[in-house]
């Protein structure tokens, strides 16, 4: 049930002992609005899949500190463990637990078009990676099918990035991304060899968001250098609460995509109202082999599946997750069930000057 | 306690458990709730309303608004979604001002 694939695992004492450091450097630099954050999700989440059920607490934080004017470092760690009933009939519980973190990355604003990043972070390749994966913005528990094509499985490279702006006017703006990743292989960093970018022009009038994506895997088996192509579409209505959100990704062994469509209404006394913090979400996912070699995490046949979910969003940045999904594959069909409560925090790190 | 029974019970829950008219937090920012900003957009102001399209194009449209923060943090908060997507410089500034008047 892994939200997403590998992380940079830590063990307790030195992921203590890293945020000890962050935070002992942040006090020397920081002013009145750049006191350090301390944000993330915790939540409790429960998987049925195939009639096999497991029970998640977990916890996401996420820090971020500011170092003078052009300087900041982040980090988001994840926290869980994972309770299954014994299977073949043994009475009890087996549990197992992971401490890791998704990215640790400094970033130097060299100028207003140009951010230059360093350290372990997310691949920018589509949306999801970047955008969707935290525990307190996903309406669904689970990635898409397609989620490690293009982010070399685990979503995370290690070595340099630059990305900005490229132009913004009001009614038009575009944006880049680069990236060059170093293969590393020890247990507390992995990363594969590659490099790639990614550009989306967003039109706010129309709330249209069109990406385009490519990045290329230099190391592997059993293909060593291996393309990956993708595109993305994101459609928000100005003055609704309807999300429109897609991606298509291909690669030398499979290609898929998923549309992802949500909705609260604001008919009802707003969307602070009861009604209005109910919110339908649905997701179709197709993935296509386009061999056998099944070297890239997607499904080992033709894959569909179509998501049924209902949030809630309650008061005081708490989500409520529920969603049902039906996986149609020549290997077999499955349902799978996953609820789950989840709270997002959002402190400084002290109370400031 | 069956799959079909925990996601009704769940929802169930959540309905009953949320009030008709949600409290502000303790630490209510500038930042408006989906609700304040209709009612800004009626009558915005001129500095303000270029920092909340900012915000409604750029940092809503992948998650929800916090409900508030510590007026603290606000400039890193707009330094961490200028990283994150790709602010310009100019919506940098108008974000940091709409956050922080």
């Amino acid at each position: 049930m892994a939200r997403y694939g590998s992380h940079i695992t830590l063990s307790p004492a030195l992921w203590t002992r890293a945020l000890a450091a962050v935070l002992l450097g942040s006090a020397i630099c920081a002013t009145a609005q750049n006191v350090p954050l301390l944000s993330g999700g915790v939540g409790f989440l429960t998987n049925t899949n195939g009639g096999s059920t497991s029970y998640t607490p977990t916890i996401e934080p996420v820090l971020a500190m500011p170092l003078g004017q052009h300087f900041m470092i982040e980090s988001r760690a994840d926290l869980l463990e994972s309770f299954a009933p014994n299977g073949g009939g043994q009475p009890g519980y087996d549990h197992t637990h992971f401490i890791g973190l998704s990215y640790l990355q400094g970033d130097y604003i060299a100028s207003p078009h140009l951010t230059i990043m360093g350290g372990t972070f997310l691949i920018p390749f589509n949306t999801y990676n970047e955008r969707l994966t935290p525990l307190w913005i996903s309406n669904f528990q689970a990635t898409p099918l397609i989620f490690s094509l293009g982010n070399m499985s685990g979503g995370a490279a290690t070595g340099g990035m630059v990305r900005g702006s490229i132009i913004s006017r009001p009614k038009y703006s575009f944006d880049y991304a680069a990236f060059f990743s170093s293969r590393v292989g020890t247990e507390q960093f992995t990363a594969k060899r590659s490099s790639g970018g990614r550009t989306s022009l967003y039109l706010p009038k129309q709330g249209l968001e069109i990406g385009l994506s490519y990045d290329r895997s230099l190391q592997g088996f059993p293909a060593s250098h291996e393309n990956f192509y993708g595109a993305h579409v994101w459609w928000e209505p100005a003055n609704t609460a309807f999300r429109l959100r897609s991606e298509f990704a291909r690669g030398h062994h499979a290609q898929g995509y998923w549309i992802e469509a949500d909705y609260r209404t604001q008919a009802f006394g707003g969307l602070d109202s009861w009604i209005g913090r109910i919110e339908p979400v649905f997701r179709m996912q197709q993935t296509f082999r386009r061999d056998n070699a099944a070297s890239d995490g997607l499904p080992s046949v033709n894959t569909q599946r179509a998501d049924f979910g209902l949030d809630y969003n309650l008061p005081h940045n708490t989500r409520i997750l529920t969603s049902y999904s039906r996986q149609f594959a020549s290997n077999g069909n499955r349902n799978i069930w996953q609820t789950g409560i989840v709270y997002r925090f959002l402190f400084p790190t002290w109370k400031g000057k | 306690m069956t799959m079909t029974s925990r996601v009704l019970l769940l929802t169930f829950a959540a309905l009953l458990s949320t009030p008709l008219h949600s409290q502000d937090a303790p630490l209510k920012a500038a930042l408006p709730s989906p609700t304040e900003s209709k009612q800004a957009a009626a009558a915005p102001k001129p500095h303000d309303s270029e920092g909340q399209r900012i915000f409604q194009q750029n940092c809503s449209r992948c998650h929800n608004a916090p409900e508030g923060f510590s007026p603290s943090i606000s400039g890193t908060i707009v330094r961490h979604m200028r990283v994150r997507a790709s602010l310009s410089q100019h919506d940098e500034q108008e974000l940091l001002h709409f956050l922080n008047p």
